[in-house]
């Protein structure tokens, strides 16, 4: 039950591209189509699972045993650095279709901040799910959770692709065109999403 | 102008340039440590100088740990002056409506709440937000829960909820009467 | 060009946050005032100047192929240095900006003229880099965190203007998006670039 609640707040709730502002230029450069933004989001969830497993096991079992949390900025982006250059040799091996539908966006999400932006979270934030109290999580919630928010940020990006795809269609001035009409969308899209809050106490 | 990209540089490189850097973030850390640590301590004393009397010891160093509920511990700080206990700070926290409320409630040597604060909050701008008015958190300064009842007004208490806000109010109370069931804990 | 030259092309025509469409995630998540756009943009630049100017120092000592995990590990060393710095001296101003400094790593701003600059000029044109596309990103963070303020809390800097709340949007989530689309657009019509 609490693993619902984790979900659905992370999802939809504490949406981690429009409440907590993490991935926003992926979001802005690659939600022009609704087929490249699955994509995307797809790699993107992968990446981020299997960071925050890492950089979990790290900050737990080698940092705060040694007592060098102060090197957590390196290592963790390390660690994603290094995640995300096996995830493009293991595709490029396993199923090239797919490396080649990725194509760009692969290397690019080392420097995606959601990716890190989580793995920091996680160990670092305490959690309240559903009433329960104030807590660090554990590897299993810490996995729901981020997996969850990667799935939100695969939600705001797909519904905002297919919202640019309409806008192109449609005469907006100027100055606005592009990433200013971009923004405003999103911010409509955030205040609707800001509807969510109250939802799970 | 750039070296080769042989392996064997690749490898040396990145080892020397990992080892510089650990080396000179060591060196910050430890220069920086007792700043820090001292940031830290002035940090709580000025939460707790918020909720207690005047006092002229260090209540971050007089801290009595209390264990409450479900294996958890809570911090009491002791505040002194001349020697006589003026007062107890607690930290508490309570789940408001947007996450966790962390608070300070301060209890003077009468028994009754001498002041509260608010150390940190996810409740909603100018709504929840405003517990940390005087407007609100005055209401409960000079009270003690055998003589008032501090459940919002809804629940038969005396507290008046912030408007729309019957969530954050409640947890705020909450977080008041968890604090004064420590006090009592610690039998003083 | 000269060396003011590199400082201003920064704050204007390179401007990252309403030209380059650069450190988005910072820019949105910092300026619910104008004292926290500044001091997120300030924090930025020390990373900026002093990552350019290594980086630039020893871009010849670096194979190609591992330039960017070299560069990636020095720019995650300053930024933790930042990080104990203002934990020791600035630790309040240090949780309200939170996460986002240590996301500074990953700041497309920083990898980003590390990349196209630094590692092809002098160190001293790199600071200077540095600090110019600093200033430019401290600036909008600023202008971007005294709109939402003035609009949402009627406050500048901290001091309220008026009584009351203001639009509570603008110091929400949403209010950071739709300040930010209208900035750019209305600064993209002033300096005359189309999108």
């Amino acid at each position: 039950m609490e693993y619902l609640i984790i979900i659905v707040s992370a999802v939809f709730i504490n949406n981690i591209v429009l409440s907590q502002f993490l991935g926003i230029c992926p979001f802005l450069g690659v939600s022009n189509k609704v087929g490249t933004a699955m994509g995307m989001a797809a790699a993107v969830c992968f990446v981020i699972v299997l960071s925050t497993l890492v950089t979990y096991l790290l900050q737990y079992y080698v940092l705060v045993p040694f007592g060098i949390e102060f090197m957590q900025t390196i290592t963790f982006i390390l660690v994603i650095a290094a995640l995300v250059q096996i995830v493009e040799i293991v595709l490029k091996k396993i199923s090239p279709a797919l490396y080649q539908a990725l194509g760009i966006f692969l290397p690019l999400i080392t420097t995606n901040c959601c990716v890190l932006g989580l793995a920091i979270m996680v160990v670092t934030k305490e959690f309240t799910f559903g009433g329960t109290a104030p807590h660090m999580l554990n590897l299993a919630e810490s996995l729901v959770f981020s997996l969850s928010s990667a799935v939100g940020f695969g939600l705001a990006l797909v519904l905002f692709a297919g919202i640019r795809e309409q806008l192109e269609l449609v005469g907006v001035p100027k100055a606005f065109k592009g990433v200013p009409i971009a923004l405003i969308t999103a911010g409509i899209l955030a205040m609707a999403f800001m509807g969510f809050s109250g939802l799970v106490k | 102008m750039p070296k080769e990209s042989t392996f064997k540089n690749m490898a040396v490189c990145l080892t020397v340039v990992c080892l510089v850097c650990s080396a000179v973030l060591a060196g910050i850390y430890v220069m920086t440590r007792d700043a820090i640590a001292a940031a830290d301590a002035a940090k709580t004393d000025s939460a707790i100088a918020l909720v207690v009397p005047s006092f002229d010891n260090k209540p971050s160093e007089d801290v009595i740990r209390v264990p409450f509920g479900a294996g958890d511990t809570a911090n009491v700080y002791v505040a002194m002056k001349a020697g006589e206990t003026v007062g107890y700070a607690i930290e508490v926290s309570a789940i408001g409506f947007g996450g966790e409320i962390r608070m300070m409630v301060g209890i003077d040597s009468s028994g009754n709440v001498y002041n509260t604060s608010v150390i940190s909050h996810a409740e909603t701008p100018g709504l929840g937000s405003k517990m940390t008015e005087e407007a609100y958190s005055g209401q409960y300064v000079g009270k003690n829960p055998s003589e008032n009842n501090f459940n919002v007004t809804k629940d038969g208490g005396e507290i008046v909820a912030i408007t729309a806000s019957t969530i954050t109010s409640r947890a705020y109370s909450e977080a008041v009467k968890t604090a004064f069931s420590i006090y009592e804990s610690i039998g003083k | 060009m000269r060396k003011i030259d590199i400082v201003i092309k920064g704050i204007v025509k390179e401007n990252p946050t309403f030209m380059l469409v650069l450190g988005m995630c910072p820019t949105l998540g910092t300026t619910t005032s104008a004292i926290n756009g500044m001091s997120m943009g300030l924090a930025t630049t020390f990373v900026l100047i002093l990552s350019n100017l290594a980086i630039s120092l020893i871009a010849g000592l670096i194979p190609n192929k591992v330039r960017i995990p070299a560069y990636v590990v020095v720019i995650a060393t300053f930024v933790t240095v930042l990080e104990l710095l203002m934990k020791a001296y600035v630790p309040s101003m240090y949780a309200t900006l939170g996460l986002f400094i240590p996301l500074i790593v990953v700041n497309c701003i920083v990898l980003g003229r590390a990349e196209a600059f630094a590692n092809k000029n002098t160190p001293v044109d790199s600071a200077l880099d540095g600090l110019g596309i600093g200033l430019g990103f401290t600036c909008s963070l600023t202008v971007i965190g005294l709109v939402r303020e003035a609009l949402g809390n009627l406050s500048v800097f901290g001091w309220k203007f008026a009584e009351g709340d203001g639009i509570l949007a603008f110091v929400l989530a949403p209010g950071a998006f739709i300040v930010l689309g209208y900035l750019m657009a209305i600064f993209r019509k002033m300096t005359g670039k189309k999108a």
